[in-house]
């Protein structure tokens, strides 16, 4: 049995194509996964990401309880601030990756759909002190607008600016909590939206004329932006340092789950790394790279990109070999394509 | 838009045959194109290859699946669509005409036989959309439970 959203009659009324996606139905696609993908990245487009998890953590000792989960500096992170941190094993591999926002007494904390049950189970165990956990997730819808035009759409849809929103920066408008976040490498918010009112909000938003995306799309988008995707390109064998992530974790604050593997793990032998082909045939998960003739590592990600009009892939490779500019073959599917290492990510909007 | 005339196969393959000249045209139908959507590549054998009925041809990739394209025929080919793969949109619009993809000359006719009218095609279409639905009935719903 399925959960749904509460758009999942929005979603069908779309005539959206809808998938079993870890537990929920979702919409894979509406128009088709490469207009919407260009929708986004020309204009705005509007996901229903309410099968995410989230997590209030209230009480009194929250703070200490959350230092200890996560791997950057809780007390440094100011009200209307967003993190993106991990949660770790004590080998200092990941268990999920999710976003912080410190929300004064009701810090919340945006997990993986896929993940959501393991991570409240992790941090039930943990609990310590004056804390209480509530999950959201099925009070509280989330939608996204992501795409250049996102600003303009926001406003002219619900009346608000949320403008002058830094990125990574959230704050409440209308009764919505807006946060400057996204999966897509594009402008955009994540609005949190009451579930009773979650039909009004996007009904309003399609009404105004923004394409609906689907999880299809907004899986070849992130791999466009470089961003991981759990079950991918990170899991419970990676750490963050060998992901490239290293900018969500602080070694250097107090105490927490996987510091200490970390910090002994130091500089890791094998990092995430991006490659670009020159045939439009998809790598895969699980595809083999070779260098020089050599298996060196497997695919993590692999899609056909839209915006370069070629494939384009992520996986792990000794981190000697990690030099843009190299030269890699890939084997999909029985064949072998040239690729070659680039830096991540693969697409970089340009700012404004 | 589905041509009365042609042979259709359970792998969503048409087929046209020209009796005088005894070759047959191949291509995909509609129905697969819809379910693919979104295509970016295709691979197409090369002239002088064999074919045998029930095995793959070529490949066809949309953003999330590959498929291979199998063979309706056995037989030898004689002439490829070179420009389909530079214009797969052709395949969306005219997935019977223009976007026909390749021509062979079949070394056992009789094999025609085993393929679908376009009657029996459509009901064949129909009743694996009904097994889907009804695969999706069996499942109870928090609805059941009111």
């Amino acid at each position: 049995m399925a959960y749904r959203t509460p758009l999942y009659a929005a979603h069908q009324s779309l005539q959206a194509r809808l998938v079993d996606f870890h537990g929920w139905e979702m919409p894979i696609q509406y128009a088709g996964i490469l207009p919407e993908h260009t929708a986004v990245r020309t204009r705005t487009g509007l996901f229903d990401l309410s099968h995410m998890g989230r997590v209030r953590v209230r009480g009194r000792d929250r703070r200490a309880y959350l230092q200890n989960l996560l791997t950057v500096d809780v007390e440094k992170v100011p009200q209307g601030k967003c993190r993106y941190t991990f949660f770790l094993t004590e080998k200092g591999t990941i268990i999920d990756d999710l976003i912080l926002y410190s929300d004064g007494e009701e810090d919340l904390l945006v997990v993986n759909a896929s993940n959501r049950e393991k991570d409240l189970d992790w941090m039930k165990t943990h609990l310590k002190g004056d804390v209480t956990l509530e999950d959201e997730t099925f009070s509280v819808a989330l939608l996204a607008i992501q795409g250049p035009r996102s600003v303009e759409a926001v406003r002219r849809v619900l009346e608000i600016d949320p403008s002058a929103l830094g990125y990574y920066t959230f704050g409440r408008f209308g009764g919505y909590l807006v946060s400057r976040t996204g999966y897509t490498g594009e402008d955009g918010f994540e609005i949190f939206v009451p579930a009773a009112q979650a039909v009004g909000v996007w009904d309003r938003f399609i009404g105004s004329g923004i394409a609906p995306v689907g999880l299809g799309a907004r899986d070849t988008l992130r791999t466009e932006a470089g961003m991981p995707l759990y079950g991918n390109d990170i899991d419970d064998t990676t750490t963050p340092l060998e992901a490239g992530l290293a900018f969500a974790v602080d070694l250097s604050k107090p105490g927490f789950i996987g510091q200490e593997a970390l910090r002994a793990q130091g500089s890791p032998s094998r990092r995430l790394a991006g490659f670009t082909l020159e045939t439009k045939r998809s790598p895969r998960h699980g595809y083999e790279v070779l260098h020089q003739g050599r298996p060196v590592g497997t695919v993590t990600s692999g899609t056909y990109s839209p915006t370069l009009e070629k494939s384009i892939a992520m996986a792990y490779v000794p981190q000697e070999l990690r030099k843009p500019g190299l030269a890699f073959e890939i084997d999909v599917r029985g064949r072998r394509e040239a690729a070659t290492l680039v830096q991540l990510p693969f697409f970089r909007r340009k700012k404004s | 838009m589905r041509p009365d005339d042609f042979k259709y196969s359970e792998t969503h393959e048409w087929i046209k045959y020209n009796p005088k000249s005894k070759e047959a045209t191949i291509g995909i139908t509609d129905y697969a194109v819809k379910q693919l959507s979104d295509l970016v590549h295709i691979d197409l054998p090369k002239v002088g290859d064999s074919v045998e009925q029930g095995a793959p041809f070529g490949e066809i990739e949309s953003v999330k699946t590959v498929a291979d394209l199998v063979s309706p025929l056995s037989g030898k080919i004689l002439e490829v669509n070179k420009d389909i793969a530079g214009d797969l949109d052709t395949l969306k619009e005219e997935p019977f005409e223009d976007g026909w993809l390749i021509r062979i000359k079949p070394s056992e006719p009789s094999e025609l036989e085993s393929l679908m009218t376009k009657k029996e095609y459509e009901e064949f279409l129909e009743s694996s959309e009904e097994e889907k639905e009804g695969e999706k009935e069996d499942e109870v719903d928090e609805d059941d439970f009111v």
